[in-house]
């Protein structure tokens, strides 16, 4: 028998490298993981134990609405609001795809409605309402339906008299909504206007990505800017620029760090202290 | 004048035309029944073509290299009486960006707009009409100055986008466009948009948000360019005609859409065809919209402004 034929742990039956580069770096269901990097490799289970940060480096890695809830609502307590909207493909668009079929095959594969996810509860006693969005949804872009649950987030906060974060995860505007999805930008924005009128705090928590449309409306706006560290955040994304200035970036450029030195961020948090310092934070103004 | 392919019909009667004239000056001949029947025929052959103009047709009209741009208007709103400011007191003077007060038919305005050049050398002088932060500061800080004494405002819109620099990306891109977007939300008066040219997505938005907003009838308004779109999303340059029609662009979509209050005709073959032409439109636009914001009381209108754009969206729920 020859070696390929007994079945071993190394034995492939197809040639070649056949993921796709999306799907890489999400897969996380093996025993193992590696971190991107420091290359360092430990356990799956410590790994989540970690809050999927690694231990060795302090890569955060990207992590679903779900586990940020659990991590910062006192014992996991929240009501989701909002949760019945979902996109109507206003322009009957269609690419390589038809965007009503998109739409679709994602909310199947993800389990969400679409890029965003809000919710109400209380972060250690103080209450919070947050509009978090979910970057596994057509790459967390901002449509109609992003810019609808802001609003919904923002007239509860208004009623309740609570402060409200966005947690910005997302790749920009929604190009199957065009020029409707850029239109959130200013709608959004102005629902901004009526929290800041009423004296409302409006934190804006930044996550890895937050680029486009997403940066240049409410991921910029908020009374206190906060980030993950590490998160890409910039209004172009780093490929453009590349094409643009025709040179690499330098290490670290767009990054939470290089963002805060710019004086576009007011604090970066890691993903472990975030319940202690909004707790903090929203003390701070309810006092 | 410059003559876009799919303007080619014109272009084989352009040449008997020219040929004809020639003829008549040359050979003292009376080639004035020829000539006016060309001219006829370019203008029937004009008013055939730009009825049928598909969406990548338009965005080819309004980056025109002889389109009139930004300053040209407010030289030509204001009749010259026009006063150019500079700068947004913290970085630089965005050579992309332009502003200042003028006055249309006696009444002080406050002019805004992105400036592309209109040669080699000012192309790359006005950044191709894609400002930095300091432009969006720089328009910010003019508006606020026409806030403080009571002047309206009026934004010309024509840019490819935002830089996309390095420099851009450290001085905070993203944060400027946005401080205006949230800004211009709550001026206390009259803010009148026109797209005169490209209204590409977040570096037009920057200076586009108004009580109304006009595109003229050869103008794209979008969240992408059709080009970059095709490049994302058919992973090609080579979709930008099938993106332009799905992104839904033109004047007439966004019109349709009500994410624009109306639509501003330009001469036959566009602005760039009969400027004079243009311009009026523009100003009978700017004067009509005006006139109607003005009776309006300053925190009605901003309120009506800012429910105008809490309403945009198309969205389904159970």
């Amino acid at each position: 028998m020859t070696p390929d034929k007994q079945g071993g742990w190394f034995s492939r039956t197809e040639k070649g490298i056949v993921t796709e580069t999306k799907d890489k770096k999400e897969v996380k269901d093996g025993l193992w993981y590696k971190c991107p990097k420091c290359r360092e490799i430990i356990t799956t289970e410590d790994h989540e134990k970690n809050l999927n940060v690694c231990p060795i480096c302090g890569h955060h890695e990207r992590i679903a609405t779900k586990k940020y809830f659990e991590l910062m609502f006192d014992n996991n307590q929240f009501t989701e609001l909002a949760a019945n909207i979902y996109s109507a493909d206003p322009l009957n668009f269609t690419d390589t795809q038809p965007y009503k079929e998109r739409i679709v095959k994602t909310m199947k594969k993800t389990g969400l409605k679409d890029a965003m996810t809000v919710a109400v509860g209380e972060v250690n006693g103080y209450g919070l309402v947050v509009a978090a969005m979910n970057f596994e949804f057509i790459g967390g872009s901002m449509g109609a339906v992003v810019g609808e649950k802001i609003a919904r987030a923002a007239d509860y906060s208004l009623e309740h008299r609570i402060p409200l974060m966005i947690m910005s995860k997302s790749g920009g505007a929604r190009m199957m909504e065009a020029a409707i999805s850029l239109m959130q930008l200013a709608k959004t924005s102005a629902k901004l206007n009526r929290l800041s009128e009423a004296k409302i705090p409006y934190i804006s928590f930044c996550l890895d990505p937050t680029t486009g449309g997403t940066t240049a409306s409410y991921a910029m706006l908020g009374d206190v800017n906060l980030a993950e560290p590490g998160a890409l955040i910039g209004f172009a994304g780093p490929r453009v620029i590349r094409d643009t200035v025709g040179h690499d970036l330098p290490e670290g450029f767009q990054r939470s760090e290089f963002v805060l030195e710019h004086g576009f961020l007011d604090m970066i948090i890691e993903r472990k202290d975030i319940k202690e310092k909004l707790g903090q934070l929203l003390k701070m103004f309810a006092s | 004048m410059i003559l876009l392919e799919f303007e080619e019909p014109i272009a084989k009667l352009q040449e008997q035309l020219d040929k004809a004239i020639e003829i008549a000056e040359q050979a003292d001949v009376d080639m004035s029944a020829t000539i006016e029947e060309l001219e006829h025929r370019i203008r029937e052959k004009r008013r055939e073509i730009y009825a049928n103009l598909t969406p990548w047709q338009r965005v080819q009209v309004s980056r025109h290299p002889e389109r009139p741009y930004t300053l040209r208007y407010m030289q030509a709103l204001t009749e010259g009486d026009f006063a150019e400011l500079h700068g947004d007191r913290n970085v630089k003077d965005d050579k992309a960006m332009v502003g200042g007060f003028g006055t249309i038919n006696g009444e002080t305005f406050m002019l805004i707009g992105q400036q592309k050049g209109e040669n080699t050398k000012m192309r790359t002088y006005r950044n191709f009409g894609m400002a930095n932060p300091e432009g969006y500061r720089k328009a910010l800080r003019l508006m606020k100055l026409a806030e403080k004494f009571n002047k309206p405002i009026v934004t010309l819109i024509d840019t490819p986008g935002a830089y996309p620099g390095m420099e851009a990306e450290e001085r905070g891109q993203g944060e400027a466009i946005a401080r205006n977007i949230y800004e211009m939300l709550n001026l206390k008066v009259p803010v009148i948009v026109v797209i005169i040219g490209e209204g590409a997505s977040g570096g037009a938005l920057g200076i586009g948000v108004g009580d109304r907003v006009l595109m003229m009838e050869n103008t794209w308004y979008s969240v992408i360019s059709p080009e970059s779109c095709s490049s994302i999303l058919w992973r090609s340059w080579d979709f930008k005609q099938q993106a332009a029609t799905a992104l839904k662009l033109t004047a007439t979509d966004m019109l349709e859409l009500k994410l624009i209050d109306e639509i501003i005709k330009e001469p036959l073959g566009g602005a760039h065809t009969n400027p004079r032409e243009a311009y009026d439109a523009v100003k009978a636009a700017i004067l009509k919209h005006h006139a109607e914001l003005k009776a309006l009381d300053p925190v009605k209108r901003m309120d009506i402004r800012m429910d105008k754009y809490i309403a945009m969206g198309v969205y389904n729920e159970d």
